[in-house]
């Protein structure tokens, strides 16, 4: 009889925990789908590292301190919850403060380049100036240098036998 | 046997001269940008060229959401440049509000509120919180502050009926005189 019972109680404790877990995941379900996953610090941050600060220059946004910064990461927040992409977020960004707020020139072929052919330039300047210092003018030299040796040689050779005809 | 110094190939002339030329237009274009940086704001005595601002909903100026500034000519303008997170722009705007109530039944002078960087439910906190009524609206894409190539808010530009630009204010104002002070003198 007591067995009867006990077996009752645990079958009525399981029944009133399921009940409890099916209740629980019932009203979970509106409230997830109302609010949509929040995004992380991390979801906004990888955002925000692809945009600049227009008002402090070379900033860029995740680690940006200003108040204007904390509010444009809460606007990507804000963006992210109400679906839109990376790229719509980071369009809106230019439209609404300019290219500079983007970390993409705008005009590409120029800004990259132009730097890239002036750091060429430079380089095959300093190429060149370092070569001509290496080798002066003053090497290239059009006198044979056997025959220079042998005009050295013949006056020291002359000087030597008249030192010794007048010895004799 | 004759020793020899390898001869050096000479560059054509046409390949020195185009790098030559290069080389004095990136100059130029590097003088031409740091120039721009150490100009400053546009200066007095300069004709502001047109510009278009559209306001936040809920502002019109003259039954308008969005105006172009030539339309303005024949009245006395005040640009003002601002931002919500800009703390100084806090110090003036009550006195910005209180010139405009001042102003507005005249007719012979307009406000504008250019909001410069911001985000618009922060700048719509801060119209609230000052009760501020004359247009406002965002520097998109910040066309109007390059044009105007200010520093920093709050900056405001007082031009007179003819367009021309007659002074600037950097920073905020001391009191609701000053304004009154400027808009004076270009309504005489």
């Amino acid at each position: 009889m007591k067995a009867m019972i006990r077996t009752d109680v645990a079958r009525n404790t399981k029944y009133a925990i399921l009940f409890v877990l099916l209740a629980a995941l019932l009203a979970s379900i509106p409230v997830v789908s109302a609010q949509g996953p929040t995004p992380t610090d991390d979801d906004v941050n990888k955002i925000a590292k692809k945009l600049f600060c227009p008002v402090c220059e070379n900033t860029p946004l995740d680690v940006c301190p200003t108040e204007a910064c904390r509010q444009w990461r809460e606007q990507i927040r804000q963006m992210l919850i109400e679906g839109k992409t990376e790229d719509e977020i980071i369009q809106y960004f230019i439209d609404t403060y300019g290219v500079r707020a983007s970390g993409d020139p705008p005009n590409k072929i120029a800004s990259y380049l132009i730097p890239v052919t002036a750091i060429l330039l430079g380089t095959a300047f300093l190429l060149r100036a370092l070569q001509m210092w290496k080798k002066p003018k003053a090497a290239e030299s059009t006198v044979p240098a056997g025959e220079a040796k042998q005009v050295h040689q013949d006056e020291y050779f002359n000087k030597l036998e008249d030192e010794l005809k007048k010895r004799k | 046997m004759t020793e020899t110094t390898p001869s050096r190939r000479a560059v054509p002339l046409w390949i020195q001269i185009v790098i030559w030329v290069f080389l004095a237009g990136l100059l130029a274009l590097v003088a031409l940008g740091l120039s721009r940086r150490q100009q400053g704001t546009v200066q007095p005595g300069e004709v502001i060229d047109d510009f278009s601002l559209t306001f936040y909903s809920g502002y019109e100026l003259d039954g308008k959401t969005e105006i172009k500034f030539s339309d303005l000519r024949g009245k006395v303008v005040v640009v003002n440049f601002w931002a919500s997170w800009c703390k100084p722009c806090e110090q003036e705007a009550a006195d910005l509000q209180q010139a405009w109530t001042e102003y507005a039944p005249t007719g012979e002078v307009v406000f504008l509120g250019v909001d410069y960087v911001d985000t618009e439910a922060d700048a719509r906190v801060y119209l609230k919180k000052f009760g501020i009524t004359y247009a406002n609206g965002a520097d998109l894409a910040t066309r109007i502050s390059q044009y105007f190539r200010i520093k920093g808010v709050p900056e405001t530009y007082f031009v007179d009926r003819d367009g021309v630009l007659r002074y600037v204010q950097i920073g905020p104002f001391s009191g609701v005189d000053q304004i009154r002070e400027q808009i004076d003198l270009l309504l005489k």
